[in-house]
């Protein structure tokens, strides 16, 4: 659980990236799997998790490529939030293995950016001290986290009034500001549970565009859930259907539209068929049983 | 002149004002009334215009001051130890749900037990002077300190927990940057409480067990020596006390605790 664990700046970086090639030119059966041979991946082996009685999750395997926008989407009570809480590691798995280009979730950098913003940002922090926590917590230098936050912000241009406190900023301004902590520091996969669900249309849409603009600029390993079949085709790379419970991988559809996503692509031919594709799949996995 | 009064009348802030001035006015009518009918005894009850005139002469000659400041000061003192007690040792027991399970029986029990019950024990075990009055208002101030603060920890939302887990923060840091805050709520619903209970248990402490000042022992002199106007003075003042110690939480609370109920 130590921030030492991670590297923080250019070198040390620079280094685990040479080290991580060359681990995986080891393990020649991972790059097999992946369609190009250099592609990281986000691999999950024989993945089990049960609340009680209730097994959510029995022998799951997926092989997810990093740098890419992912969406989760499947049947009400499927396990969907609980996937990315178990391969974030924040919640434990009762079996099985977690490797994100052969290491392990501890080695690896992540964020997590929470469906209830009202519940997940410190109200005892102004925003920008919510910002910093993170950093803090990292172990860097008030001078370090500054900078860091400086850039952040000059990236997003973000219009918030960031000395308030988050409980004074809108629905939007707030998850904008958890967004914004969980960026901070540069994590190597990002997760978002249904991070607009509490907001209102208008804000969502926003939001949407927020997003893209973030992945398209860092081109961050990311993984969202929604609840929203629209939401999940505009989104992503490629959407990952899962069935019902015990919940395993209904189908990975890629969605090969040109970036960004605007809201008028959702009214586009193409859009329109990926979406009644994921549609039929879905209904297919519901209706089953 | 009346149309003045009227639109005073109907400024909101005079009207609050008044509102507020009702309660204590009709009290005092009621007193007054009981004591120039002869309800009640005149050797029992004297008369509120008397009272509070002595009332006041004793706090602005000074007479009163020392009294009160030394009941505040033990008030002062049991708070501190207990809080300083209390909300590390709550919130270790709230994080350690299974060991506070297993103490829940004692705590639940001291805490039912009157303090002043418990008199005889800390003479003994302290002698006469201000540390026994002073360990038992505290011991009896930590319990409910920490029974609110072990209550806050095992309600606390867990959402911000795992936000700071995710962060990679120790569990020693959770503690201190998001535990804490999130239990503050909560604390200071037990620092009121336990404020009250320390000054009963103070008052009682100073007529009983051998003090020679406090606003407890001038109650009880003043009944002793039959200065009427000074035992229901004192009553009074040992009230506002009460209050205003309560007020001055709240408003602690409200600055301390800004995001609370937002």
């Amino acid at each position: 659980m130590s921030a030492k664990m991670f590297p923080i700046d250019g070198p040390g970086m620079e280094a685990q990236t040479t080290q991580v090639t060359a681990d995986a030119t080891e393990k020649p059966e991972l790059a097999q799997s992946a369609r190009h041979p250099r592609q990281k991946l986000i691999t999950v082996r024989g993945l089990k998790k049960a609340f009680g009685d209730v097994v959510v999750y029995d022998g799951f395997d997926i092989d997810l490529p990093e740098g890419r926008l992912i969406s989760i989407f499947g049947p009400n009570g499927c396990g969907k939030s609980t996937l990315i809480n178990l391969i974030s590691g924040l919640m434990p798995i009762d079996a099985g293995e977690v490797l994100y280009d052969g290491r392990t979730i501890k080695e690896t950098k992540i964020s997590y950016v929470f469906q209830n913003y009202r519940e997940a940002l410190f109200p005892w922090l102004r925003a920008i001290d919510n910002i910093h926590y993170p950093l803090k917590v990292m172990g860097l230098s008030a001078k370090q986290r500054a900078e860091r936050v400086e850039r952040l912000l000059a990236d997003f241009e973000v219009k918030i009034d960031l000395n308030a406190y988050p409980y004074t900023l809108s629905g939007g301004q707030q998850q904008t500001v958890s967004i914004l902590r969980a960026l901070v520091t540069d994590p190597e996969v990002l997760f978002l549970d249904e991070p607009f669900s509490a907001l209102d249309y208008e804000m969502t849409l926003f939001m949407r565009e927020q997003i893209q603009k973030i992945y398209l600029k860092t081109k961050t390993t990311t993984l969202v859930v929604s609840h929203d079949l629209e939401e999940a085709v505009q989104l992503a790379d490629k959407v990952l259907l899962l069935t019902r419970r015990p919940t395993q991988v209904a189908e990975i559809v890629d969605i090969d539209l040109p970036w960004p996503r605007t809201t008028e692509i959702t009214t586009d031919a193409r859009f329109v068929d990926l979406k009644r594709y994921c549609l039929d799949v879905f209904w297919r996995e519901v209706k089953t049983r | 002149m009346a149309t003045n009064i009227a639109r005073l009348l109907r400024d909101p802030r005079v009207r609050h004002s008044l509102e507020l001035a009702l309660g204590p006015a009709l009290l005092i009518l009621i007193w007054w009334l009981a004591f120039t009918n002869e309800w009640v005894n005149k050797d029992l009850l004297p008369s509120p215009f008397a009272t509070l005139a002595d009332t006041a002469t004793a706090i602005v000659s000074g007479d009163m001051f020392h009294d009160f400041n030394q009941t505040l000061i033990r008030v002062g003192y049991s708070i501190g130890i207990a809080t300083l007690l209390g909300v590390p040792i709550g919130i270790f027991l709230g994080a350690k749900e299974s060991i506070y399970r297993s103490l829940e029986f004692v705590i639940d029990f001291f805490r039912s037990t009157p303090a002043t019950a418990m008199f005889p024990l800390f003479l003994l075990l302290f002698g006469l002077g201000d540390v026994a009055k002073i360990a038992i208002a505290a011991f009896a101030a930590w319990l409910v300190i920490l029974f609110n603060v072990a209550y806050g920890v095992m309600n606390a939302r867990q959402t911000r927990m795992l936000a700071a887990r995710s962060m990679g923060a120790s569990n020693l840091r959770i503690f201190r940057d998001v535990i804490f805050f999130e239990t503050l709520p909560q604390t200071f619903v037990g620092l009121r409480t336990a404020v009250s209970i320390a000054l009963v248990v103070i008052i009682v402490a100073e007529m009983f067990i051998g003090a020679v000042d406090g606003m407890g022992h001038r109650i009880i002199d003043a009944q002793i020596s039959y200065q009427l106007t000074d035992m229901y003075g004192s009553i009074l003042v040992a009230g506002a006390m009460g209050y205003g110690l309560n007020l001055a939480l709240l408003i602690l609370e409200k600055r301390i605790v800004h995001w609370s109920g937002r």
